[in-house]
């Protein structure tokens, strides 16, 4: 099992050919209070970079890309009703969608934790 | 993740507009709000806190309890001479004839076709008239001043002063514990005002002009203060147990709840008073003997109506429709959203739009275009949260 991060803010963790993704909790804190989450539709087939979802926060609306391709499986159905999750859990709880890797290649061009945490120092 | 494109426009968004330098400017206050916690971001040219602990929390703090804002990237002007009456109920429609010392209105400067160049609250001193005017648009107003007062009206920029609001049912307990004292015999204490009141104060011994207004539709006050003495004021205000700093993003959702416009946004020098809402601002003797720039267009308005009001819509779902939007009535272009979001009252989303009169009055549905969906929206009455000024 292992995660990784995007320059975009998403984090996605791999197991098997399963991918879970989410936005890092420093995105959350950009954000600020989390208010609606537009979420994929199970069955959905992402290109990895396609806008999948968007995140609504008080202050904006925000794209989210998916790290990685293929089909989703499934969505955080607990973020209908606690969008807020995002801002509370963001890397566990508030988790976004899941989805079955068609290409687990694409992973090498990501960052590890460690990678993430030196570039969002930079900024 | 990145913003999306749906309010990106340049020219609507004051942070890009042209006054804007490289690097923005720091307020009086700039060190107090890092101290406090705050995001600070690039707005009409300053560095201004969005937000301290969150802007829901903020904002719902300031509709149950008082929020401390920092406003003083607003233009403070002064206007005195004989003659400024006249002087500047030629730009602004008004009746400030009928303004008594010590009262305020809500105004706007006009172009000569009656388009809004600004809004604005004047409010007579007694020997001179205090006009505060936004922030993004104060060197433009400045400007437009300069060029349209006579030469022996005096036009002062008070860029020496600081402006804090403290606005929320409590604010008045707050501000009566400061021990303020009247400037003059016989003025009341703050709490004796009422709202659009003004009066000037002494707060161990440094001046302030307090008026009781503000943007958020609480009870509360705007308080002018200079700018040495903004911090201690800032500190002992904010040590009162009902007051808590607020930023710019809870500001921007408390006016949006009150149904008040934010310009460059929901007014432009593209709209009118008329549709816009703001009829209530160009009083019965104004109407009659006209005298402001775009007299003619506006009383014709007046009279005939207009194509498209501004309009409030209550969003059903939770996800918000932003400046820019398509408001449709079936498959027809029926107008655009000027401003919304999420309302923390509400726990829905709000927005006002501009919309075709017909479709304007309050419980017509519509539908409102947000990245390709169809969001179902109902036009409601403003505010969408009741004013509660102390009248």
């Amino acid at each position: 099992m292992s995660r990784y991060f995007t320059r975009d803010h998403e984090w996605i963790e791999v197991e098997g050919d399963t991918g879970t993704v989410g936005i890092t909790d420093y995105a959350q804190g950009q954000l600020g209070d989390i208010t609606f989450v537009e979420l994929p539709a199970a069955g959905q087939a992402v290109k990895k970079g396609d806008s999948v979802s968007v995140v609504d926060s008080v202050k904006a609306a925000s794209d989210i890309y998916t790290p990685a391709s293929g089909a989703v499986t499934d969505v955080n159905h607990a973020l209908a009703d606690e969008p807020e999750l995002v801002n509370a859990d963001a890397e566990a709880g508030g988790w976004l969608y899941r989805l079955k890797l068609s290409d687990p290649g694409e992973l090498g061009g990501l960052m590890d934790r460690a990678g993430y945490e030196e570039y969002v120092g930079g900024l | 993740m990145s913003e999306t494109n749906d309010n990106d426009d340049p020219e609507t968004r004051p942070e890009t507009r042209p006054e804007t330098r490289a690097e923005p400017l720091a307020l009086p206050l700039d060190a107090w709000h890092r101290a406090k916690g705050a995001r600070m971001v690039a707005f009409a040219g300053y560095a201004m806190p969005v937000q301290y602990e969150g802007i829901i929390a903020e904002h719902l703090w300031t509709r149950e309890s008082a929020g401390l804002f920092d406003v003083s990237h607003m233009g403070q002007l002064t206007v005195a001479g004989e003659g400024a009456v006249a002087a500047l109920e030629a730009l602004m429609p008004g009746d400030l004839q009928a303004l008594k010392p010590g009262r305020m209105r809500y105004s706007l400067l006009l172009d000569e076709s009656g388009g809004i160049l600004d809004d604005l609250m004047i409010t007579n001193r007694g020997d001179h008239f205090y006009v505060v005017v936004n922030g993004a648009t104060k060197w433009d107003d400045i400007g437009h001043l300069r060029e349209h007062l006579p030469d022996d009206i005096t036009l002062n920029h008070l860029d020496e002063h600081g402006l804090l609001a403290l606005q929320g049912p409590k604010a008045a307990a707050a501000l009566g514990r400061l021990g303020l004292t009247p400037a003059s015999g016989g003025m009341p204490m703050p709490d004796g005002l009422k709202f659009m009141q003004a009066a000037a104060f002494f707060w161990e011994g440094k001046p302030l002009g307090i008026s009781r207004s503000g943007y958020t539709g609480e009870d509360g006050f705007e308080i002018s203060v200079r700018a040495g003495d903004i911090a201690a004021l800032a500190d002992a205000l904010a040590a009162q147990p009902e007051v808590r700093p607020v930023g710019l993003g809870a500001r921007d959702s408390l006016r949006l709840e009150a149904g008040l416009p934010l310009y460059g946004h929901d007014l432009s020098e593209k709209t009118d008073p008329v549709s816009a809402g703001l009829a209530f601002a160009i009083p019965k003797r104004r109407r009659a003997d006209g005298g402001f720039p775009g007299a003619g267009r506006i009383v014709q308005l007046l009279a005939g109506g207009v194509p498209a009001l501004r309009a409030g819509l209550a969003l059903d779902g939770r996800m918000a429709a932003r400046e820019g939007a398509v408001v449709l009535s079936g498959d027809r272009e029926v107008g655009a959203v000027t401003s919304g979001g999420f309302s923390p009252s509400l726990q829905r989303p709000i927005a006002m739009a501009y919309v075709e009169a017909a479709l304007a009055a309050p419980g017509t549905r519509l539908e409102i275009d947000v990245r390709g969906k169809r969001l179902a929206a109902m036009v409601v009455p403003l505010p969408f949260v009741p004013h509660r000024y102390h009248r």
